[in-house]
């Protein structure tokens, strides 16, 4: 009989961290861009012919490919799987992790993303549809497209053989993984999970958000947009890139000497069915709670809040009213999309690496565009500017299309 | 048509392009898989690729699995070379 592993609780941490972001790789850049206060948003002007009305986005910028990853690797990777890749490979390298336990069975991966690779989506299709036959396809192709297209392509650039795992939830991809890999190493299954996601700029990935109005229009503003609770909010701007965070066991870092960023010590999760598309309140109420309660404090133990808020209408005035029912008007809340976009699939590891940033320098970063707060919106404690203080505990909210919603509790660790 | 020395020229650049390949690793006894390091996936795409370039059909599996070296690779275009020259 093995040993029954269900009833083990475990705390877990964060040991090290990967960005590839709109403002490019590694996370120096990423924390750079954000307290520099840059917008990453862009025209794409070939959009204009894509039939969209909306031609914002913040991609990742160009860099070298062939010098980044191998052939042999890239060869079966999207922009997305390759985002993740780099971005998993620097954060296992900032854990300073033996690089012969990754394939000693208990190290894992759990990555997510809205769907494979779009771009090699359309690839395969642009073969398929003239004749509907197939041909002229190449064997990598269907590892790009494959829903799992990012665990998996990091799991075998890295050489992992634990346990392997992709939530593919949209724009909460990223935090169902930091969320799982929780559980995976609070349950004892495995000692070390390298958690993320990730996802890439696309025409047909921004189309969903315009055929919805959900989409910026502010073309001819780009550094404008997204402007999250502000009162000329007018919706979401997509990025690009892959936020990677590697969780351990508290007693694992500590017993390899790791550095530690914070502890991840709740994680909420709650559906809400009564609509596909139109955000509840009280199911993210719910998923904060949650958090709050499994981390064990309560909610006057945090410090502030890490918003969803992407830009929408609808989306920022539901997680204001959500959060008012929690904190009221007390605890600082911020979002950062308006510095880098919505980056779907890897928003919830990109902006988790953010607040590990806020927690480890003590300071909170405001939400950038937002100039004068909606009245739907004002009933909490919007940040407007950089502010120094204690920061603790901290809740990290990411909500889906499809009534996902979730939020994390993440700690400073003495 | 391609003469033999165009056929090889295009078969290395298909390669070099393919398979981000050196240039000077192409001898013709270079065995495709223990020299130049391709894997079965790499075996697809090296048919797409050559039949793409050269616009052709590399229907027999069976000839196309034998091919161990450059020199086989070039054994077989030219056999369908001229083939489609017979014909």
């Amino acid at each position: 009989m093995g040993k029954d592993y269900r009833f083990v609780k475990r705390r877990v941490v964060i040991t090290g961290m990967g960005a590839v972001s709109p403002y490019g790789l590694g996370v120096d850049k990423f924390i750079r861009g954000i307290w520099t206060n840059t917008s990453a948003v862009t025209v794409m002007e070939e959009w204009e012919d894509r039939g969209l009305r909306s031609h914002l986005a913040a991609p990742v910028p160009d860099f070298d490919v062939k010098k980044a990853v191998h052939r042999m690797f890239r060869r079966n990777m999207g922009g997305m799987a390759l985002y993740a890749a780099i971005a998993a490979r620097e954060a296992v390298e900032d854990s300073k992790i033996d690089s012969s336990l990754l394939a000693a069975g208990r190290v894992g991966v759990v990555m997510g993303s809205t769907t494979g690779s779009p771009e090699a989506y359309e690839a395969f299709y642009e073969k398929f549809f003239p004749d509907r036959r197939a041909h002229g396809i190449k064997s990598g192709l269907f590892f790009k497209i494959m829903g799992h297209t990012c665990s998996a392509n990091t799991a075998q650039f890295l050489g992992v053989s634990g346990e392997q795992w992709a939530s593919v939830s949209a724009c909460a991809s990223s935090s169902q993984a930091i969320g799982l890999g929780f559980l995976l190493i609070s349950s004892g299954r495995q000692d070390v999970m390298i958690c993320g996601g990730a996802d890439e700029v696309h025409h047909t990935v921004t189309m969903v958000f315009d055929v919805v109005g959900a989409a910026s229009l502010r073309n001819s503003n780009p550094d404008t947009t997204p402007s999250p609770f502000d009162v000329r909010r007018d919706g979401v701007v997509c990025g690009g890139g892959s936020g990677v965070v590697m969780l351990e066991s508290l007693e694992h870092a500590r017993r390899r000497g790791a550095r530690i960023y914070g502890e991840i010590a709740g994680f909420g999760n709650t559906t809400d069915s009564g609509h596909i598309s139109n955000p509840s309140p009280l199911a993210m109420k719910n998923a904060m709670l949650n958090a709050i309660k499994e981390a064990g404090i309560t909610r006057d133990d945090i410090s502030y809040v890490n918003a969803h808020a992407t830009g929408t209408v609808t989306g920022d005035a539901a997680e204001a009213e959500a959060i008012s029912m929690i904190f009221g008007k007390r605890a600082p809340v911020s979002s950062l999309k308006g510095h880098f976009g919505h980056t779907l699939g890897a928003a919830g590891s990109l902006e988790t690496i953010a607040v590990l940033k806020m927690i480890e320098r003590q300071e909170l970063v405001p939400t950038l565009n937002l100039d004068e707060p909606a009245p739907d919106c004002n009933n909490i404690n919007l940040l407007r500017k950089f502010e120094k203080m204690p920061v603790c505990s901290v809740l990290k909210n990411n909500f889906a299309l499809g009534g996902v919603n979730t939020s994390i509790v993440l700690r400073s660790v003495d | 048509m391609f003469t033999d020395e165009q056929l090889e020229k295009k078969v290395q650049d298909i390669l070099c392009e393919e398979f981000e390949l050196d240039a000077e690793k192409l001898k013709p006894q270079a065995n495709l898989y223990e020299d130049l390091g391709l894997d079965s996936l790499d075996a697809v795409d090296l048919v797409v690729a050559l039949e793409q370039g050269f616009g052709i059909k590399l229907t027999d599996e069976e000839a196309v699995r034998s091919v161990r070296t450059l020199d086989d690779l070039y054994a077989l275009l030219r056999k369908i070379r001229d083939q489609r020259m017979g014909s």
